[in-house]
């Protein structure tokens, strides 16, 4: 592949069970495209939860999920944008 | 954007109503869980013949929250009930996953006879260096000048370097990652669950409530953040040479990957030659049948 060509935008997206979060910080800490930060709201047990913040560097790698000890998000690769209906 | 479907992979894993679980924000145990469940995902086996047997503590937990066949035993104990398990019903995957001071302290005996005789279980190790549930005792883990509850002037008691006991005690499989190192993690648990024989795997996890807090380091994403600086990954490394210091050095890695017969196998053998064909041999692992007898 040639490196002339641009990365395709929003290639992944995430998605947070925000009420079982703890508020880690793994997620946000190992994300390899520094997608996500951290919430202004709180959650109903006090805890700030991941958002994704750039939603176009996402590639939806999976590794926020794989890292999170909480099971309160993933992340999905989207294919590519499907003819509608 | 198309419509995706949002289901979090490791949740059929997992007993869904006991979520939120108890461990604490930043604890490592919750991380090594999923990466057992993408393991377990990953390995085709049949959820109706895996079965995870843990100990008292923290990670003593883990029966309680995989949506498996679990038993959750007496302090230390994981090693014994998972071998009687194994031995009463030898198509089962058994699994013990407990904490380093349930496997090494109160369990270690059990620990290295089950090693020694090669009995064919997965057993998943998560090491925090203290005892998270009772409130930050000294571990046979807690590295020296580390301080704990039970050690206000920093441990001096030499600590276990559990792959190097595994190894000299006679495991097949010995690894150790960190929780930084998820992929590997869950790896090395795929290539475990795959494996005939004592398999070890010792995750690194940290405790930010004791652990780190009694001894100033900061969460653990802190933790992470030193595992991740300071470790080396050496396959095939010595596992002399892996022993753990203070916030020192780490070498994580796949330590031994080998062939021993296991118990069964073994007893099977030496019975079949010393009773000829009056012996008929004692179960089959994992579902292979009896048809040919």
């Amino acid at each position: 592949m040639s490196d002339s060509e641009p990365a395709k935008k929003g290639k992944g997206a995430v998605f947070v069970q925000a009420e079982i979060c703890k508020g880690c910080s793994y997620c946000i800490e190992f994300c390899p495209t520094h997608s996500l930060e951290f919430s202004q709201e709180f959650n109903s047990k006090g805890y700030h939860y991941p958002v994704l913040a750039k939603p176009e560097a996402c590639s939806g790698c999976d590794l926020c999920g794989l890292y999170c000890p909480d099971f309160a998000i993933f992340g999905v690769r989207i294919k590519e944008p499907v003819k509608k209906p | 954007m198309s419509e995706v479907l949002a289901e979090n992979p490791v949740l059929s894993y997992l007993r869904q109503d006991r979520l939120p679980h108890i461990w604490c924000p930043g604890c490592g145990i919750g991380t090594t869980v999923n990466c057992f469940a993408r393991a377990l995902k990953e390995s085709g086996l049949d959820m109706n013949k895996v079965v995870v047997v843990s100990g008292i503590g923290c990670t003593g937990r883990v029966a309680g929250y995989m949506n498996l066949d679990s038993f959750h035993t007496t302090h230390g104990r994981p090693i014994p009930f998972a071998t009687g398990l194994k031995l009463a019903n030898p198509e089962l995957k058994v699994v013990v996953y407990s904490g380093d001071g349930d496997l090494s302290a109160i369990g270690g005996n059990h620990f290295v006879h089950a090693a020694r005789r090669n009995m064919d279980i997965m057993v998943v190790c998560v090491t925090n260096f203290t005892y998270g549930m009772t409130g930050g005792q000294v571990a046979p883990t807690t590295p020296i000048g580390a301080t704990q509850t039970t050690m206000p002037y920093g441990n001096f008691e030499n600590p276990f370097n559990l792959p190097f006991l595994a190894d000299a005690c006679g495991a097949v499989y010995v690894a150790r990652w960190t929780v930084f190192h998820v992929r590997q993690l869950a790896r090395a648990m795929k290539e475990g669950l795959a494996k005939k024989g004592f398999v070890f795997i010792e995750a690194l996890a940290p405790c930010p409530t004791l652990y780190s807090r009694r001894n100033k380091l900061g969460d653990g994403v802190d933790q992470l953040k030193y595992y991740k600086e300071k470790s080396a990954i050496k396959n095939g490394a010595d596992t002399k040479e892996a022993a753990l210091s203070f916030q020192g050095d780490i070498i994580v890695g796949k330590f031994v990957d080998r062939e021993r017969p296991t118990w069964l196998d073994a007893m099977n053998r030496h019975y079949s030659n010393v009773f000829q064909g009056k012996y008929r041999p004692y179960g089959q692992p994992y579902g292979v049948s009896n048809a040919k007898d």
